[in-house]
């Protein structure tokens, strides 16, 4: 019975690209029951896999696969001046695109919200938590700095983008290694450094993303569940010497959410966040 | 509360900035209002609702709301180039979501609501000023609401919690560093329509947030109060 509802909420969901009331409806119900069509709990992730060094130009280099969903993330490095306020410091860029090659949702043309949203969230995740030390980024304080930029590419869109997108940006992040320079201090992109970027061995930020249907929670939606769900709220969190920080949130959509469901999201962030380090540690 | 806590303009840590709100500030405008928090000065004007263009745009079911959140350029002290960017489109819409939610527009099909916010003097709090000044506007032009949105950043000074901070707290690097949580709710009521962060809080913190945000904006909801019942006596 369930394999058919599939079928034909999935039927509908190809052919309209309209998420039907039909189809929220149904995910209306089975969530309130604590189900989901691919039999996981409504706050379980999907299963994960990481590869690394996916292009041998970039520094560093990332394919986050999380169901369906499959993020590419490379790190590349310039020379730069730094920032006006802040001289004593390298720069951090985060960008992305959602090319039409990954959904037929996307669009060529200029970045709509969703675009310009995502590596936002991916930027306020990694640098509010102070994963980089941009301060050991500097070549020459007030003229000379390194910029990490980190782009970030869906492959296939089938949900969760964002915190797709945040495990591949720490995942390319960790294997990148600095360029060398030359003598006349340009940079040398063929004859790469072994050093890598100075990042915090004790932390690196996760992203969680919940979304609300009705006054259900899930987490890792795929591209179906998410375009039924009313609103989500994303989370960035970090740790540091045992404690849990949040270091970046937003809500996105029209629908509020209430102070007991944050409370209630504050309670099962640190478990998802060890819950997700745990599986981590296999790749990295 | 014991409060050992030093802030650099003197106020206690749940204590908003002198709040200033008068409607009307835009003749032209179907609804306006300017809002205050101290330095920050928002100005908002509504128009609408009016027919959608171009018509593919255009909702047979419902009214759309359609915010526009930016600073005018000599607002900030390096002057902001003018025209959108992603910080402003992003404001924008956070904007819209904390809005839509306290209104009903089914009752204006096709047609567009245009909310333009733009910020006077900066110094911090922007968007939370922006969305209780666009509160206000909607109200004033006699928009069908709900409910009116309060708004207001809360934020940390090292291990404190506090209110409405300032461009020189915002920029406070001490300690924990800082940590700006702007929020917005539907007054009188739990549903939170603004939630972003940026800085270092831990999770079990935030229902001491919720708390300060809630006693933000009972007295945020007042000032806005009192704005509209002097327009209506005038």
């Amino acid at each position: 019975m369930l394999q058919n509802v599939e079928k034909l909420a999935g039927g509908l969901q190809m052919s309209s690209m309209e998420t039907t009331n039909l189809t929220i409806e149904t995910f209306r119900k089975m969530f309130s029951a604590g189900k989901r069509f691919d039999g996981r709990g409504l706050l379980d992730l999907r299963p994960l896999d990481v590869n690394f060094e996916i292009s041998n130009c970039a520094e560093g280099s990332a394919r986050v696969r999380l169901g369906k969903t499959e993020v590419l993330v490379g790190v590349k490095m310039n020379l730069d001046s730094p920032y006006p306020d802040s001289p004593d410091k390298g720069n951090l860029m985060v960008s992305g695109d959602l090319l039409p090659l990954a959904s037929p949702r996307f669009e060529q043309g200029p970045p709509k919200f969703e675009a310009i949203e995502l590596p936002r969230l991916v930027d306020r995740a990694i640098r509010e938590s102070g994963m980089i030390d941009l301060k050991k980024l500097v070549v020459k304080e007030g003229e000379k700095v390194w910029t990490v930029i980190i782009d970030i590419y869906p492959i296939n869109d089938d949900g969760n983008l964002v915190d797709v997108s945040t495990i591949g940006a720490i995942a390319a992040l960790k294997t990148a290694v600095i360029p060398g320079v030359t003598e006349e201090g340009n940079v040398d992109y063929k004859h790469r450094t072994k050093d890598p970027i100075p990042l915090s061995k004790e932390t690196a930020p996760l992203s969680f993303t919940f979304y609300k249907l009705g006054d259900s929670i899930i987490l890792d939606p795929t591209r179906e569940e998410q375009e039924a769900c009313d609103v989500r709220v994303t989370f960035g969190i970090s740790k540091w010497n045992g404690q849990y920080m949040l270091n970046s949130c937003q809500k996105s959509g029209e629908e509020p959410f209430t102070s007991e469901e944050l409370i209630k999201i504050m309670e099962i962030l640190p478990k998802k966040y060890d819950e997700l380090n745990e599986k981590l540690k296999k790749f990295f | 509360m014991a409060d050992k806590l030093k802030r650099i303009d003197g106020r206690k840590s749940n204590e908003l900035r002198p709040m200033t709100a008068k409607v009307g500030v835009v003749p032209n405008a179907d609804g306006s209002a300017m809002f205050a928090f101290g330095n920050t000065i928002a100005i908002a004007a509504v128009y609408g609702p009016r027919l959608l263009h171009p018509q593919h745009m255009q909702n047979p079911a419902t009214g759309i709301l359609r915010c526009n959140y930016d600073l005018l350029s000599f607002s900030v002290n390096d002057r902001k180039k003018p025209g959108p960017s992603r910080r402003s489109q992003e404001i924008s819409k956070m904007t819209e979501w904390a809005l839509l939610p306290v209104l009903d527009l089914k009752e204006f099909p096709n047609t567009v609501i245009d909310v333009q916010i733009y910020i006077i003097q900066a110094d911090a709090g922007t968007r939370t000023a922006g969305i209780n000044a666009a509160s206000l506007a909607l109200a004033h032009a006699g928009i069908p609401m709900k409910n009116l949105v309060c708004s207001v950043a809360i934020g940390k000074q090292d291990k404190d919690i506090v209110t409405d901070l300032t461009k020189a707290e915002e920029d406070f690097e001490g300690g924990e560093g800082p940590t700006d949580f702007p929020l917005a709710k539907e007054a009188n009521t739990n549903e939170f329509t603004l939630i972003q962060l940026d800085g270092k809080i831990p999770p079990e913190r935030v229902k001491d947030v919720i708390e300060f945000a809630n006693q933000a904006c009972d007295e945020i909801y007042e000032v806005q109060k009192k704005a509209l019942k002097e327009v209506v006596e005038q």
